[in-house]
Protein backbone atom coordinates (compact mmCIF):
# COMPACT_ATOMS: atom_id res chain seq x y z
CA UNK A 1 0.00 0.00 0.00
CA UNK A 2 0.80 3.59 -0.32
CA UNK A 3 1.64 5.64 2.11
CA UNK A 4 1.30 9.48 2.70
CA UNK A 5 4.37 11.33 1.32
CA UNK A 6 4.62 13.58 4.34
CA UNK A 7 5.94 12.98 7.76
CA UNK A 8 3.54 15.63 9.59
CA UNK A 9 0.18 17.14 8.63
CA UNK A 10 0.80 20.42 8.74
CA UNK A 11 -0.77 22.01 5.60
CA UNK A 12 -2.97 20.61 2.72
CA UNK A 13 0.04 22.26 0.90
CA UNK A 14 2.76 19.91 1.73
CA UNK A 15 -0.07 17.29 0.38
CA UNK A 16 -0.29 15.95 -3.12
CA UNK A 17 -3.17 14.02 -4.76
CA UNK A 18 -2.57 10.88 -3.95
CA UNK A 19 -1.97 11.65 -0.32
CA UNK A 20 -5.83 13.17 -0.31
CA UNK A 21 -7.15 9.84 -2.09
CA UNK A 22 -5.26 7.45 0.32
CA UNK A 23 -6.71 9.69 3.44
CA UNK A 24 -9.75 9.74 2.12
CA UNK A 25 -9.98 6.36 1.43
CA UNK A 26 -8.64 5.12 4.86
CA UNK A 27 -11.35 7.69 6.35
CA UNK A 28 -14.14 4.87 4.03
CA UNK A 29 -12.55 2.15 6.51
CA UNK A 30 -12.48 4.17 9.67
CA UNK A 31 -16.60 5.90 9.25
CA UNK A 32 -17.61 2.06 8.75
CA UNK A 33 -15.59 1.28 12.43
CA UNK A 34 -17.35 4.33 14.07
CA UNK A 35 -20.71 2.81 12.69
CA UNK A 36 -20.43 -0.58 14.59
CA UNK A 37 -21.86 -1.31 17.71
CA UNK A 38 -17.88 -1.22 19.20
CA UNK A 39 -16.37 1.93 17.71
CA UNK A 40 -13.25 1.14 18.61
CA UNK A 41 -10.55 -0.69 17.15
CA UNK A 42 -6.86 -1.40 18.84
CA UNK A 43 -4.25 -0.50 16.04
CA UNK A 44 -2.75 3.17 18.47
CA UNK A 45 -2.29 0.89 21.32
CA UNK A 46 1.11 1.76 21.92
CA UNK A 47 1.48 5.43 20.87
CA UNK A 48 0.81 8.77 23.07
CA UNK A 49 -0.58 11.53 21.47
CA UNK A 50 -0.64 15.13 23.31
CA UNK A 51 -2.87 17.32 22.50
CA UNK A 52 -2.01 21.03 22.60
CA UNK A 53 -4.47 23.67 22.33
CA UNK A 54 -2.93 27.34 22.57
CA UNK A 55 -6.60 28.98 21.39
CA UNK A 56 -9.78 28.08 22.25
CA UNK A 57 -11.55 24.81 20.31
CA UNK A 58 -14.67 23.05 20.96
CA UNK A 59 -15.26 21.04 17.99
CA UNK A 60 -11.56 20.27 16.72
CA UNK A 61 -10.65 19.58 20.09
CA UNK A 62 -13.27 17.07 20.59
CA UNK A 63 -13.14 15.39 17.39
CA UNK A 64 -9.10 15.15 17.53
CA UNK A 65 -9.26 13.35 20.70
CA UNK A 66 -12.39 10.83 20.07
CA UNK A 67 -10.76 9.97 16.97
CA UNK A 68 -7.28 9.04 19.17
CA UNK A 69 -9.65 7.09 21.12
CA UNK A 70 -11.14 5.08 19.19
CA UNK A 71 -7.94 4.24 17.74
CA UNK A 72 -6.67 3.45 20.91
CA UNK A 73 -4.02 5.54 21.48
CA UNK A 74 -2.99 7.40 24.57
CA UNK A 75 -4.25 10.76 24.81
CA UNK A 76 -2.97 13.93 26.81
CA UNK A 77 -4.71 17.15 26.64
CA UNK A 78 -3.48 20.50 27.02
CA UNK A 79 -4.57 23.81 27.06
CA UNK A 80 -2.62 27.16 27.59
CA UNK A 81 -5.47 28.89 30.23
CA UNK A 82 -3.65 26.30 33.44
CA UNK A 83 -0.76 25.87 31.60
CA UNK A 84 3.07 27.48 32.42
CA UNK A 85 2.53 29.68 29.06
CA UNK A 86 1.21 31.92 31.13
CA UNK A 87 4.37 31.55 32.76
CA UNK A 88 6.33 32.34 30.03
CA UNK A 89 7.72 29.32 28.82
CA UNK A 90 8.79 29.22 24.72
CA UNK A 91 6.84 27.13 22.66
CA UNK A 92 9.46 24.70 21.94
CA UNK A 93 10.43 23.71 25.71
CA UNK A 94 6.62 23.54 26.26
CA UNK A 95 6.52 20.55 23.64
CA UNK A 96 10.00 19.15 24.16
CA UNK A 97 8.76 18.74 28.26
CA UNK A 98 5.88 17.06 26.96
CA UNK A 99 7.91 14.93 24.62
CA UNK A 100 9.89 13.72 26.97
CA UNK A 101 7.20 11.90 28.78
CA UNK A 102 7.57 10.17 25.52
CA UNK A 103 4.68 11.66 23.78
CA UNK A 104 4.84 10.33 19.74
CA UNK A 105 2.42 12.71 18.49
CA UNK A 106 1.50 16.10 19.01
CA UNK A 107 -1.73 18.11 17.62
CA UNK A 108 -1.01 21.66 17.97
CA UNK A 109 -3.35 25.04 17.51
CA UNK A 110 -2.03 28.14 17.86
CA UNK A 111 -2.68 31.58 17.06
CA UNK A 112 0.78 32.32 15.06
CA UNK A 113 0.76 31.16 11.50
CA UNK A 114 3.23 28.60 10.62
CA UNK A 115 3.82 27.46 14.64
CA UNK A 116 3.47 23.86 13.52
CA UNK A 117 6.05 23.89 10.76
CA UNK A 118 8.06 25.48 13.31
CA UNK A 119 7.22 22.79 15.62
CA UNK A 120 8.19 20.09 12.99
CA UNK A 121 11.48 21.79 12.16
CA UNK A 122 12.63 21.79 15.90
CA UNK A 123 11.51 18.94 17.89
CA UNK A 124 11.53 15.01 17.64
CA UNK A 125 7.87 13.79 17.06
CA UNK A 126 5.05 13.53 14.29
CA UNK A 127 2.91 17.25 14.41
CA UNK A 128 -0.79 17.33 12.86
CA UNK A 129 -1.67 21.00 12.49
CA UNK A 130 -4.91 21.62 13.99
CA UNK A 131 -5.02 25.26 12.90
CA UNK A 132 -2.20 28.15 12.87
CA UNK A 133 -3.61 31.54 12.72
CA UNK A 134 -5.08 32.30 9.58
CA UNK A 135 -2.76 30.00 7.84
CA UNK A 136 -4.20 26.57 7.42
CA UNK A 137 -6.34 24.03 9.20
CA UNK A 138 -5.75 20.78 7.18
CA UNK A 139 -7.99 18.22 8.70
CA UNK A 140 -10.61 20.32 8.02
CA UNK A 141 -10.06 21.24 4.87
CA UNK A 142 -9.91 17.38 4.38
CA UNK A 143 -13.28 16.70 6.16
CA UNK A 144 -14.85 19.17 3.31
CA UNK A 145 -13.65 18.28 0.79
CA UNK A 146 -14.36 14.24 1.93
CA UNK A 147 -17.78 15.95 2.51
CA UNK A 148 -18.63 17.42 -0.81
CA UNK A 149 -16.97 13.57 -2.10
CA UNK A 150 -19.84 11.79 0.17
CA UNK A 151 -22.81 13.89 -1.26
CA UNK A 152 -21.94 14.74 -4.53
CA UNK A 153 -19.80 11.66 -5.59
CA UNK A 154 -16.76 13.08 -6.31
CA UNK A 155 -15.06 16.60 -6.22
CA UNK A 156 -13.12 16.78 -9.13
CA UNK A 157 -15.43 19.46 -11.64
CA UNK A 158 -16.91 20.81 -8.58
CA UNK A 159 -17.88 24.29 -8.56
CA UNK A 160 -17.33 25.58 -4.41
CA UNK A 161 -17.93 29.14 -3.63
CA UNK A 162 -16.64 29.98 -0.05
CA UNK A 163 -18.21 33.08 1.29
CA UNK A 164 -16.99 35.14 3.93
CA UNK A 165 -14.34 36.33 5.85
CA UNK A 166 -11.70 34.48 3.60
CA UNK A 167 -9.06 37.25 5.24
CA UNK A 168 -9.04 35.94 8.81
CA UNK A 169 -9.70 31.77 7.79
CA UNK A 170 -7.21 28.93 8.17
CA UNK A 171 -10.51 27.16 6.68
CA UNK A 172 -10.64 28.97 3.15
CA UNK A 173 -7.63 28.47 2.78
CA UNK A 174 -7.18 24.77 3.26
CA UNK A 175 -9.99 24.45 1.58
CA UNK A 176 -9.12 26.06 -1.90
CA UNK A 177 -5.43 23.63 -1.67
CA UNK A 178 -7.87 20.93 -1.01
CA UNK A 179 -10.22 21.63 -3.83
CA UNK A 180 -7.94 23.08 -6.85
CA UNK A 181 -5.86 19.99 -6.00
CA UNK A 182 -8.51 17.19 -6.22
CA UNK A 183 -9.85 19.18 -9.28
CA UNK A 184 -12.65 21.65 -8.46
CA UNK A 185 -13.14 25.16 -9.56
CA UNK A 186 -13.47 27.61 -6.71
CA UNK A 187 -14.43 31.42 -6.16
CA UNK A 188 -14.70 33.73 -3.38
CA UNK A 189 -17.46 35.77 -2.16
CA UNK A 190 -17.53 38.46 0.83
CA UNK A 191 -17.21 41.95 1.67
CA UNK A 192 -13.63 43.79 -0.28
CA UNK A 193 -12.52 44.24 3.06
CA UNK A 194 -12.97 40.39 3.97
CA UNK A 195 -10.96 39.29 0.81
CA UNK A 196 -7.16 39.17 0.65
CA UNK A 197 -5.38 41.04 -1.70
CA UNK A 198 -3.63 38.68 -3.82
CA UNK A 199 -6.10 36.04 -3.64
CA UNK A 200 -6.38 35.72 -7.09
CA UNK A 201 -2.55 34.68 -7.38
CA UNK A 202 -3.67 31.16 -6.16
CA UNK A 203 -6.00 30.86 -8.83
CA UNK A 204 -9.76 31.10 -7.61
CA UNK A 205 -11.51 34.07 -8.69
CA UNK A 206 -14.03 37.10 -6.58
CA UNK A 207 -17.54 37.09 -6.51
CA UNK A 208 -18.46 40.74 -4.63
CA UNK A 209 -22.26 39.32 -5.22
CA UNK A 210 -23.76 36.50 -3.07
CA UNK A 211 -26.22 35.98 -5.61
CA UNK A 212 -24.42 35.43 -8.58
CA UNK A 213 -21.85 33.22 -6.35
CA UNK A 214 -24.98 31.19 -5.63
CA UNK A 215 -26.13 30.44 -9.13
CA UNK A 216 -22.72 29.50 -10.56
CA UNK A 217 -21.98 26.97 -7.22
CA UNK A 218 -22.64 23.26 -6.80
CA UNK A 219 -21.37 23.92 -2.60
CA UNK A 220 -21.49 26.87 -1.04
CA UNK A 221 -18.79 26.86 1.93
CA UNK A 222 -20.17 29.35 4.42
CA UNK A 223 -17.40 30.89 6.74
CA UNK A 224 -17.76 32.17 10.26
CA UNK A 225 -17.56 36.04 10.75
CA UNK A 226 -14.39 35.59 13.18
CA UNK A 227 -14.96 38.89 15.35
CA UNK A 228 -12.24 37.95 17.68
CA UNK A 229 -9.43 38.39 15.06
CA UNK A 230 -10.84 41.51 13.80
CA UNK A 231 -8.71 44.49 15.36
CA UNK A 232 -10.94 47.69 13.52
CA UNK A 233 -14.34 47.25 11.49
CA UNK A 234 -14.26 45.61 8.20
CA UNK A 235 -18.00 46.22 7.77
CA UNK A 236 -20.40 48.53 9.24
CA UNK A 237 -22.43 46.29 11.22
CA UNK A 238 -23.55 42.48 11.45
CA UNK A 239 -27.10 43.41 10.30
CA UNK A 240 -25.36 44.70 6.77
CA UNK A 241 -23.19 41.73 6.47
CA UNK A 242 -26.26 39.35 7.13
CA UNK A 243 -28.34 41.30 4.46
CA UNK A 244 -25.53 41.48 1.90
CA UNK A 245 -23.82 38.27 2.29
CA UNK A 246 -26.34 36.00 4.42
CA UNK A 247 -28.12 32.58 3.40
CA UNK A 248 -31.44 32.41 3.95
CA UNK A 249 -34.15 29.98 2.79
CA UNK A 250 -35.96 32.28 0.41
CA UNK A 251 -32.65 32.84 -1.26
CA UNK A 252 -32.17 29.08 -1.40
CA UNK A 253 -35.32 28.32 -3.02
CA UNK A 254 -34.91 31.29 -5.60
CA UNK A 255 -32.08 29.54 -6.82
CA UNK A 256 -32.63 27.47 -10.28
CA UNK A 257 -30.89 24.72 -8.52
CA UNK A 258 -30.15 22.66 -5.37
CA UNK A 259 -27.08 23.03 -4.00
CA UNK A 260 -25.18 21.95 -1.10
CA UNK A 261 -24.89 24.02 1.87
CA UNK A 262 -21.57 23.80 4.11
CA UNK A 263 -20.30 25.60 7.46
CA UNK A 264 -17.26 24.59 9.34
CA UNK A 265 -19.03 25.64 12.65
CA UNK A 266 -19.49 27.26 15.10
CA UNK A 267 -22.39 28.93 13.46
CA UNK A 268 -23.40 32.89 13.92
CA UNK A 269 -27.14 31.57 13.63
CA UNK A 270 -28.62 34.84 11.24
CA UNK A 271 -25.63 35.86 10.19
CA UNK A 272 -23.73 33.63 7.83
CA UNK A 273 -26.89 31.37 7.38
CA UNK A 274 -30.36 31.52 9.19
CA UNK A 275 -31.46 28.46 11.25
CA UNK A 276 -33.93 27.14 8.53
CA UNK A 277 -30.82 26.89 5.93
CA UNK A 278 -28.53 25.25 8.86
CA UNK A 279 -31.21 22.54 9.85
CA UNK A 280 -32.29 21.87 6.12
CA UNK A 281 -31.98 18.87 4.07
CA UNK A 282 -29.54 20.88 1.83
CA UNK A 283 -27.07 21.51 4.63
CA UNK A 284 -24.45 19.07 5.33
CA UNK A 285 -23.40 20.61 8.17
CA UNK A 286 -23.61 17.59 11.11
CA UNK A 287 -22.17 15.05 8.16
CA UNK A 288 -19.09 17.45 8.26
CA UNK A 289 -19.02 16.56 12.08
CA UNK A 290 -19.10 13.53 11.79
CA UNK A 291 -16.63 12.98 8.60
CA UNK A 292 -14.19 14.85 10.65
CA UNK A 293 -13.61 12.02 13.33
CA UNK A 294 -13.44 9.45 10.65
CA UNK A 295 -10.94 11.99 8.53
CA UNK A 296 -8.76 12.49 11.69
CA UNK A 297 -8.67 8.79 12.61
CA UNK A 298 -7.48 8.32 9.12
CA UNK A 299 -4.91 11.08 9.46
CA UNK A 300 -3.76 10.33 12.72
CA UNK A 301 -3.56 6.27 11.88
CA UNK A 302 -1.42 6.91 8.46
CA UNK A 303 0.92 9.43 10.62
CA UNK A 304 1.62 6.66 12.84
CA UNK A 305 2.30 4.10 10.72
CA UNK A 306 4.91 6.01 9.84
CA UNK A 307 6.52 6.54 13.41
CA UNK A 308 9.82 4.12 13.90
CA UNK B 1 12.36 -19.46 -9.10
CA UNK B 2 10.77 -22.97 -9.30
CA UNK B 3 7.10 -23.14 -8.37
CA UNK B 4 5.25 -26.46 -6.94
CA UNK B 5 1.89 -27.08 -7.86
CA UNK B 6 0.65 -28.10 -4.38
CA UNK B 7 -3.29 -28.11 -5.70
CA UNK B 8 -4.92 -28.18 -9.12
CA UNK B 9 -8.28 -27.33 -10.32
CA UNK B 10 -9.55 -30.41 -10.04
CA UNK B 11 -8.31 -31.26 -6.54
CA UNK B 12 -9.33 -27.64 -5.42
CA UNK B 13 -12.49 -28.37 -6.40
CA UNK B 14 -12.92 -31.97 -4.65
CA UNK B 15 -11.79 -30.02 -1.33
CA UNK B 16 -14.52 -27.12 -1.67
CA UNK B 17 -17.04 -30.10 -2.04
CA UNK B 18 -15.68 -31.99 1.01
CA UNK B 19 -15.30 -29.29 3.43
CA UNK B 20 -19.08 -27.96 2.23
CA UNK B 21 -20.22 -31.28 3.18
CA UNK B 22 -18.27 -31.09 6.28
CA UNK B 23 -19.79 -27.88 7.06
CA UNK B 24 -23.13 -29.35 6.25
CA UNK B 25 -22.50 -32.28 8.78
CA UNK B 26 -21.74 -29.44 11.73
CA UNK B 27 -24.17 -26.57 10.58
CA UNK B 28 -27.38 -28.60 9.07
CA UNK B 29 -29.57 -25.57 7.80
CA UNK B 30 -27.38 -22.67 9.04
CA UNK B 31 -30.19 -21.41 10.68
CA UNK B 32 -27.88 -19.72 13.51
CA UNK B 33 -24.25 -20.35 11.80
CA UNK B 34 -23.04 -17.19 9.69
CA UNK B 35 -19.71 -17.54 7.06
CA UNK B 36 -17.35 -14.85 8.05
CA UNK B 37 -14.20 -14.72 4.89
CA UNK B 38 -11.21 -12.42 6.33
CA UNK B 39 -9.98 -9.96 3.91
CA UNK B 40 -8.22 -9.72 1.99
CA UNK B 41 -8.28 -13.42 0.39
CA UNK B 42 -10.25 -15.91 2.34
CA UNK B 43 -13.58 -13.67 0.70
CA UNK B 44 -12.89 -16.10 -2.31
CA UNK B 45 -13.06 -19.22 -0.49
CA UNK B 46 -16.15 -17.97 1.59
CA UNK B 47 -18.11 -16.82 -1.66
CA UNK B 48 -17.23 -20.22 -3.31
CA UNK B 49 -18.52 -22.28 -0.32
CA UNK B 50 -21.55 -20.06 0.17
CA UNK B 51 -22.30 -20.62 -3.74
CA UNK B 52 -21.58 -24.67 -3.43
CA UNK B 53 -23.78 -25.23 -0.41
CA UNK B 54 -26.78 -23.24 -2.04
CA UNK B 55 -26.80 -24.60 -5.41
CA UNK B 56 -25.57 -27.77 -4.88
CA UNK B 57 -26.92 -28.79 -1.73
CA UNK B 58 -30.08 -26.62 -1.53
CA UNK B 59 -29.42 -24.87 1.44
CA UNK B 60 -30.63 -21.08 1.38
CA UNK B 61 -30.48 -18.18 3.31
CA UNK B 62 -26.48 -18.22 4.31
CA UNK B 63 -25.54 -14.91 5.86
CA UNK B 64 -21.83 -14.35 4.71
CA UNK B 65 -19.94 -11.51 5.98
CA UNK B 66 -16.42 -10.34 5.56
CA UNK B 67 -14.13 -8.93 8.38
CA UNK B 68 -11.12 -6.90 7.42
CA UNK B 69 -8.77 -7.14 10.37
CA UNK B 70 -5.53 -4.54 9.50
CA UNK B 71 -6.77 -2.04 12.34
CA UNK B 72 -6.59 -4.65 15.05
CA UNK B 73 -3.20 -6.36 13.40
CA UNK B 74 0.04 -6.97 16.42
CA UNK B 75 2.71 -6.16 13.69
CA UNK B 76 0.83 -2.80 13.27
CA UNK B 77 4.15 -0.15 12.58
CA UNK B 78 6.55 -3.17 12.51
CA UNK B 79 6.12 -4.76 8.90
CA UNK B 80 7.97 -2.51 6.33
CA UNK B 81 5.07 -2.12 4.07
CA UNK B 82 2.17 -0.30 5.39
CA UNK B 83 -1.17 -2.76 5.70
CA UNK B 84 -4.08 -1.69 2.89
CA UNK B 85 -7.37 -1.58 4.90
CA UNK B 86 -10.24 -3.82 3.03
CA UNK B 87 -13.65 -3.20 3.24
CA UNK B 88 -15.45 -5.04 6.27
CA UNK B 89 -19.00 -5.88 5.40
CA UNK B 90 -21.08 -7.48 8.20
CA UNK B 91 -24.66 -6.75 7.64
CA UNK B 92 -26.04 -8.93 10.71
CA UNK B 93 -26.17 -9.43 14.53
CA UNK B 94 -23.14 -12.11 15.33
CA UNK B 95 -24.52 -12.28 19.06
CA UNK B 96 -25.11 -15.41 19.94
CA UNK B 97 -24.71 -17.17 16.28
CA UNK B 98 -22.23 -19.92 15.77
CA UNK B 99 -19.39 -18.22 13.96
CA UNK B 100 -17.14 -19.96 11.35
CA UNK B 101 -14.30 -17.70 10.18
CA UNK B 102 -13.56 -18.78 6.42
CA UNK B 103 -9.63 -18.07 5.24
CA UNK B 104 -7.47 -19.03 2.41
CA UNK B 105 -4.39 -19.99 4.21
CA UNK B 106 -3.13 -20.58 8.11
CA UNK B 107 0.45 -19.91 8.52
CA UNK B 108 1.09 -18.00 11.95
CA UNK B 109 -1.76 -17.41 13.21
CA UNK B 110 -1.83 -14.33 14.11
CA UNK B 111 -4.38 -12.71 11.44
CA UNK B 112 -6.80 -15.12 12.96
CA UNK B 113 -6.05 -14.28 16.45
CA UNK B 114 -6.91 -10.49 15.26
CA UNK B 115 -9.91 -11.48 13.76
CA UNK B 116 -11.26 -13.38 17.22
CA UNK B 117 -10.60 -9.34 18.61
CA UNK B 118 -11.99 -8.15 15.63
CA UNK B 119 -15.12 -9.87 15.38
CA UNK B 120 -16.40 -9.01 19.14
CA UNK B 121 -17.23 -5.29 17.74
CA UNK B 122 -20.22 -7.26 16.11
CA UNK B 123 -21.61 -8.56 19.08
CA UNK B 124 -20.34 -11.72 20.94
CA UNK B 125 -20.97 -15.29 19.44
CA UNK B 126 -21.77 -18.69 20.87
CA UNK B 127 -18.51 -20.26 19.22
CA UNK B 128 -16.25 -19.55 16.60
CA UNK B 129 -14.54 -22.11 14.20
CA UNK B 130 -12.15 -22.06 11.88
CA UNK B 131 -11.78 -23.33 8.08
CA UNK B 132 -8.77 -22.62 5.98
CA UNK B 133 -7.98 -24.40 2.77
CA UNK B 134 -4.08 -24.97 3.44
CA UNK B 135 -2.86 -25.53 6.55
CA UNK B 136 0.78 -24.90 6.64
CA UNK B 137 2.08 -27.00 9.84
CA UNK B 138 4.73 -26.40 12.38
CA UNK B 139 4.91 -22.89 11.87
CA UNK B 140 2.09 -21.41 14.22
CA UNK B 141 3.28 -18.86 16.39
CA UNK B 142 0.19 -19.41 18.68
CA UNK B 143 -2.33 -21.70 20.21
CA UNK B 144 -5.11 -21.66 17.04
CA UNK B 145 -5.95 -24.69 14.65
CA UNK B 146 -8.49 -25.34 12.28
CA UNK B 147 -12.02 -26.83 12.33
CA UNK B 148 -11.90 -27.91 9.26
CA UNK B 149 -8.68 -27.93 6.55
CA UNK B 150 -8.54 -28.46 3.06
CA UNK B 151 -4.91 -29.75 2.66
CA UNK B 152 -2.17 -29.82 5.19
CA UNK B 153 1.43 -28.92 4.10
CA UNK B 154 4.99 -28.49 5.08
CA UNK B 155 6.64 -25.50 3.88
CA UNK B 156 10.05 -23.94 5.00
CA UNK B 157 9.32 -20.62 6.65
CA UNK B 158 11.04 -18.93 3.30
CA UNK B 159 8.65 -20.56 0.85
CA UNK B 160 5.30 -18.87 -0.06
CA UNK B 161 2.30 -20.81 -0.67
CA UNK B 162 -0.03 -19.23 -2.92
CA UNK B 163 -4.20 -20.08 -3.65
CA UNK B 164 -5.08 -18.63 -6.93
CA UNK B 165 -9.06 -18.29 -7.78
CA UNK B 166 -10.38 -18.31 -11.00
CA UNK B 167 -12.71 -15.17 -9.79
CA UNK B 168 -9.07 -12.99 -9.48
CA UNK B 169 -6.03 -15.08 -10.83
CA UNK B 170 -7.68 -16.57 -13.44
CA UNK B 171 -7.82 -20.39 -12.60
CA UNK B 172 -8.16 -22.46 -9.24
CA UNK B 173 -4.54 -23.82 -8.27
CA UNK B 174 -2.30 -23.48 -5.22
CA UNK B 175 1.42 -22.99 -5.48
CA UNK B 176 4.62 -23.35 -3.20
CA UNK B 177 6.96 -20.72 -4.31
Amino acid sequence: MSELSVNHLLGIKYLNKQDIDLIFETADHFKEVINRPIKKVPSLRDITIANIFFENSTRTKLSFELAQKRLSADVISFSTAQSSVKKGETLIDTVNNILSMKVDMVVMRHANPGAAYFLSQNVKASIINAGDGAHEHPTQGLLDSYSIRERLGEVAGKKVVIVGDILHSRVALSNIYALQMQGAEVKVCGPKTLIPKYIESLGVTVEPNLRKALEWCDVANMLRVQNERMDVNYFPSTREYAQQYGVDKALLNSLNKEIVIMHPGPINRGVEITSDVADSEQSVILDQVENGVAIRMAVIYLLASKIQ
Amino acid sequence: MSQKVLLTSKEVNIILNRLACQLIENHLDFSSTVLIGIQPRGTFLAERLKDLLEKEYNINNIQLGFLDITFFRDDFRSREKQLEANKTQIDFLVENKKVVFIDDVLYTGRSINAALTAVQSFGRPSEIELLVLIDRRFSRHLPIQPDYRGRQVDAFNDEKVKVCWKEKDGEDAVYLN
